[in-house]
């Protein structure tokens, strides 16, 4: 989706506010949002993918307007009721319905102590055939899907070097929709700063990109 | 903060003026950004989702509360600190932080499952200068680093880190010579990248765990460098 969230090359957001001292958490309620989310996500009625894209799906002046926990909480509202833990009304009113099941819960305090990784399903199957190898020009699709993807705009219909190969992971596109893990291979691929941006790119710069085997194709070079 | 996660609890128990002191700013911060002027509804709708929630029996408060505590005093930029500290003095555990990083860090005492093994180190030389962002949302090492910083997460940051790189570390207060090649890495997959930062000039007769003071959480982003501290070399 070519949505607000894909800010990269964009140069209107202003300069860089840096925070001395910064606390993890700048008031209570954000960390309550981060831990609600976390915990909740040991219900696993999403991935990761799904995730991300409930973010991405908020109104863009709201994404731009809201802090980065603020935008947590309003996709988690909005999560919380898709994915049919509470409904509507529940939310507005801050009550269960009368009568309504109450779930076992799950997230224990022990469960909560081990700092897991989140699932990423990173494997080296070898039954993944890569379709690029490293030291391969391979250019980025000039692809505009209207959902979730992982391929920011800037870096489409650019030409680039498969650098390293990052192993089988699951594609975003359609993990974070449930239309399928459809694993294959990510690869880091270099960017020169000048393919991307032209004469404003230093000569010398570059940005890397973790790209799928979906988000490229071959330059026949 | 002044104003304890327990005293949230405590205070924010129903009436909105209670619920609405938390958010007040820390008086010690600088402030200005977004997120110091939240109005106090998203602490209201946030308590109100909690205990909807308790009371559906979908969260445990004591496990949100020790999920909490782990973020803000368990998983930070010490343990990489400690990383970057290891492979300044030890050629060897560098070289296997490069090749493997996930078990090198293990090897800190982070276990290997609390790190993945998605995780690269990228090293600065005096030629080469790495920089790490994402510009499609907010992933960052935070095995290693812990939870990200506001300026990180910030559209500013997001949008500009790939086109300027050089003029965001000059933001910073970094500027790079024209020779030194720029690296900018865009987390777009489930890879986590954190920087090696170059060890500063004069810091030959610290110990590891002195080297590991100096490291910033800056430094192992790409947007600082590790310098000594004013007044000279230690003894």
């Amino acid at each position: 989706m070519n949505g607000v969230h894909d800010l990269g090359g964009m140069q209107c957001m202003g300069p860089i506010h840096h925070e001395a001292n910064e606390p993890v958490f700048h008031s209570a309620w954000e960390g309550r949002v981060y831990a609600i989310n976390r915990a909740l996500g040991a219900w696993h009625k999403w991935n990761l993918d799904a995730w991300r894209y409930d973010i991405e799906l908020l109104p863009p002046p709201d994404y731009l307007r809201m802090s980065y926990y603020e935008k947590w909480l309003a996709a988690l509202e909005n999560r919380a009721v898709k994915y049919g833990m509470v409904t509507k009304e529940e939310l507005a009113s801050g009550r269960p319905t009368p009568g309504s099941a109450r779930a076992t819960p799950v997230f224990t305090v022990e469960m909560a102590k081990v700092v897991e990784p989140r699932i990423t399903a990173r494997s080296n199957d070898p039954s993944v055939a890569p379709l690029f190898q490293v030291g391969e020009r391979v250019r980025a699709r000039n692809i505009n899907p209207v959902g979730h993807t992982r391929l920011p705009r800037y870096a489409r219909g650019k030409t680039g070097n498969v650098v390293l190969d990052h192993g089988v992971f699951l594609f975003p596109d359609t993990n974070s929709q449930f239309l399928g893990e459809k694993r294959q291979h990510v690869y880091s691929v270099r960017f020169a700063a000048r393919e991307l941006w032209g004469e404003a790119g230093s000569p010398k710069d570059s940005v890397y990109l973790d790209m799928w085997d979906d988000y490229l194709e071959h330059t026949g070079s | 903060m002044n104003i304890t996660r327990r005293d949230f609890l405590t205070t924010a128990a129903g009436t909105a003026g209670a619920a609405a002191t938390p958010d007040l700013p820390h008086s010690d911060e600088p402030h200005g950004h977004d997120h110091q002027v939240v109005p106090s509804d998203p602490a209201l709708r946030t308590k109100a989702l909690e205990s909807l929630l308790v009371e559906k029996g979908l969260v445990d408060q004591a496990a949100l509360d020790a999920l909490i505590d782990t973020f803000e005093h368990k998983v930070g930029p010490r343990n990489g600190a400690k990383v970057v500290a290891r492979a300044w003095v030890d050629p060897n555990y560098k070289a296997r932080l490069l090749s493997d990083a996930a078990s090198a860090i293990a090897e800190i005492g982070l276990g290997k499952s609390a790190v993945g093994d998605h995780t690269l180190v990228l090293e600065n030389t005096p030629k080469v200068h790495n920089l790490v962002v994402c510009t499609l949302c907010s992933c960052y090492p935070w095995t290693v680093l812990g939870l990200p910083p506001v300026w990180y997460k910030s559209t500013a940051y997001r949008s500009r880190a790939v086109i300027d790189p050089r003029g965001v570390l000059r933001e910073f207060g970094l500027q790079l010579d024209e020779d030194v090649e720029v690296r900018v890495w865009d987390s777009t997959a489930e890879l986590r990248y954190f920087v090696l930062p170059e060890r500063p000039a004069g810091s030959e007769n610290l110990t590891e765990s002195e080297l590991a003071e100096l490291v910033t959480r800056d430094a192992m982003v790409g947007v600082a460098k590790v310098s000594m501290p004013a007044g000279g070399t230690k003894a």
